[in-house]
């Protein structure tokens, strides 16, 4: 075992033992029969590269679904087949994630979890169709990823057309409420498939609620320095500015913009890559008032909540969203096996598309997909106040009104 | 068309940038001099020497700029001791075997730290993060504007260092002449290891000025390291005055190319010079012709 795996073990250890010392008692019957073949699942996350926090908080709620799921039973339309995670990074690299899927289906995996970058979940995605392996998208926002009629491809979470449009309609929401006083916005966004498509469907569609878009700033990825991205949007004076970008670059653009004071009604992100309650806290000054629209668990689901607890008391990470749509995906899977009696790639490819799984706390229903896209997926609009992660929008769902505009700088 | 004063902002902000680059690619030319090679495990180190920054504000809540004499102490006796245990011992005097070896150290590093410290950004949050100096058009905070004057007081240090100590003089000879060095009684191998040790150093004063406005994770130190390979090559390899001025230019021209081309597409600007340079003076701008 791999001393990475080994760590990963060691931070989820007390979360799965209870759940373990279950598992015993009930699995001892079991012990005199034969053991069912495990079920070998391709875990397909950027644990290295630019992104490496992103792929191993992934890894870490994909591997506690697996953990949770073998201790209590495994598969039991299987005999209690446990599951067994074959794991695969992708490094941020399209070419490396390719070359993993291959490995995966050399390794015999039913289905494979993956992969957090839009681009390189197109790749993968493809690379799997070829094989018949069905692919559960767990982070991975472009649209195109199940438009292009393969078979094989699942995602229960929204894709970044729906999250767009949500975010314009609670933006516009929220405009509504202060009295429309954001008219003008720029868009600043990462160059690669996620923030292109976010930064195009933005520029469509924020005109159609009356707010002007002054201009669309690409970044790389790494960026040094955006200081000159702050001087202009000052030179340019939008009203917001709406982001759509990576973690590191998030906290740094969302740091120089703060340092640099520029004044504005809000800054709002779609799928924003850094806004987690670790920014929140190490970052209050410049977080706060920011807003947010992304994945979101269900507030008032009792699992959701222990699982929030159980995590974050381990100490060693903070509950992000992507432990938990990786947790999702992984039990989506395990739903689709039990139905399926199988872990046979075809049978367990109709056993998802057909899925109706209501187990995840995620605020979204019962799975329906269609061309693979769950269509119950949302997310919420959320602010950081006063040092926590509000809902802030649908104000059905919400823990505190929204502040907007954000007070000026002195 | 930009205005005046936002051209002049644009300036600004890449004088502020230049001086990290500066500090980067001195350490960089510094070592290439001496023992000429290129470190690949500058931005490794450079990271290696953030995190520094970050656990000792974090666990001794000590600030970044008093923690730099010990940042940067550290990060010589770390260098020194790499090059003594490691590098000089199983380079066997080969220059290559010094290059793989970097190369490993970099990939060692790298992926120690990710195990360490995790993939996760890490940022520190000081008092006077969100103090800024008004000059003209241009706001630029107070972490940036100690960052550009702490590295040019750096740069002369050492340059007087170079200039006047015994020390500096036995480095300058041993990269002029390493036999006729070592026939004359300089210890090279230490000359090597000092050298190797003030390169780093340079990294753990750059580490102090950049975390008050960065952040740190396994990965970042790369984003800098590419951009003082350049200013090296830019400047002359091996040459301070070189790697001073190499900084100011990829520091103004990627602000400017930003400002005027895009973001994205103003990266092109420093492509365009360093083609420029080699062409026009392939030793670079201020280079000895080696």
């Amino acid at each position: 075992m791999s001393t990475e795996k080994r760590r990963l073990h060691a931070s989820r250890r007390g979360f799965v033992a209870g759940g373990t010392a279950l598992a015993g008692v009930l699995g001892m019957p079991a012990i005199g029969a034969a053991q069912a073949r495990a079920i070998k699942i391709g875990l397909l996350h950027p644990v290295t590269g630019f992104v490496a926090y992103n792929g191993a908080q992934s890894r870490l709620g994909a591997q506690l679904a697996i953990d949770e799921i073998n201790a209590a039973g495994g598969i039991k339309s299987m005999a209690g087949a446990k599951l067994e995670a074959v794991l695969g990074d992708t490094q941020a690299k399209v070419e490396i994630g390719v070359a993993e899927v291959e490995k995966m289906n050399e390794a015999g995996v039913a289905a494979i979890v993956g992969c957090f970058q839009s681009a390189i979940v197109l790749a993968t995605t493809q690379s799997a169709a070829k094989y018949g392996i069905p692919y559960v998208v767990d982070v991975g926002a472009s649209d195109l990823i199940t438009s292009r009629g393969l078979t094989n491809v699942f995602r229960l979470k929204p894709g970044f057309g729906k999250c767009v449009d949500a975010a314009v309609l609670a933006l516009d929401g929220i405009n509504g409420g202060a009295g429309k006083v954001a008219k003008s916005a720029v868009i600043v966004h990462e160059s690669s498939e996620f923030g292109t498509g976010t930064a195009k469907l933005l520029s469509e569609r924020l005109p159609k609620i009356n707010i002007d878009v002054k201009e669309v700033i690409k970044h790389d990825n790494p960026t040094r320095n955006f200081d000159n991205v702050a001087l202009r949007i000052r030179s340019l004076q939008p009203d917001i500015v709406v982001m759509s970008n990576y973690q590191n670059e998030y906290v740094l653009l969302a740091r120089t913009l703060h340092q640099q004071k520029v004044n504005l009604a809000g800054l709002f992100s779609v799928l924003g890559g850094g806004f987690n309650f670790k920014f929140v806290k190490d970052l209050p000054d410049v977080a706060e008032y920011m807003m947010d629209h992304n994945h979101w668990f269900a507030p008032t689901n009792p699992r959701a909540q222990a699982m929030k607890k159980q995590v974050e008391a381990s100490g060693t990470t903070l509950f992000t969203f992507e432990i938990y749509l990786s947790y999702n995906a992984v039990k989506l899977i395990a739903d689709a096996l039990e139905r399926a009696g199988s872990a046979d790639k075809e049978k367990l490819t109709a056993a998802l598309a057909s899925s109706t799984w209501s187990g995840h706390f995620m605020p979204y229903g019962p799975t329906k997909f269609v061309n693979g896209q769950n269509e119950g997926g949302e997310g919420a609009t959320l602010q950081a106040l006063k040092g926590e992660i509000e809902v802030v929008y649908p104000a059905q769902f919400a823990s505190a009104k929204p502040v907007f505009p954000k007070p000026k700088f002195g | 068309m930009l205005s005046f004063d936002i051209l002049l902002a644009g300036v600004i902000n890449g004088l502020a940038a230049g001086a990290i680059y500066v500090l980067v690619a001195v350490g960089l030319t510094l070592i290439y001099g001496v023992l000429h090679i290129i470190n690949f495990a500058h931005g490794s180190l450079l990271m290696l020497a953030m995190y520094g920054v970050y656990f000792l504000f974090r666990s001794a809540k000590l600030d970044p700029y008093m923690a730099l004499p010990i940042v940067m102490a550290g990060s010589f006796v770390f260098g020194y001791l790499l090059y003594r245990l490691v590098i000089g011992r199983f380079s066997h005097g080969k220059d290559e075997n010094i290059l793989l070896i970097t190369l490993g150290l970099s990939i060692i590093i790298d992926n120690a730290a990710l195990f360490l410290f995790t993939g996760d950004t890490q940022t520190i949050d000081v008092p006077y993060a969100g103090e800024i100096v008004a000059i003209g058009a241009a706001f630029l905070p107070v972490a940036k504007l100690i960052a550009f004057v702490a590295a040019l007081a750096l740069c002369a240090a050492l340059g007087l260092f170079m200039q006047r100590s015994d020390l500096g003089r036995a480095i300058r000879a041993v990269a002029k002449e390493r036999q006729g060095a070592r026939l004359v009684g300089i210890d090279v191998e230490n000359v090597f290891a000092v050298s190797y040790g003030i390169g780093i150093a340079c990294l753990g004063a750059a580490a102090c000025l950049l975390m008050p406005s960065f952040y740190v994770s396994p990965s970042s130190g790369h984003a800098f390291v590419l951009i003082a390979f350049t200013t090296v090559v830019l400047g002359g390899m091996g040459s301070f005055l070189g790697a001073l001025v190499g900084g100011f230019v990829i520091g103004i021209t990627e602000s400017l190319g930003g400002l005027l081309l895009g973001e994205q597409l103003g990266q092109i600007g420093i492509s365009l010079i360093f083609i420029l340079i080699l062409l026009v003076r392939p030793t670079g701008l201020f280079g000895g012709g080696r």
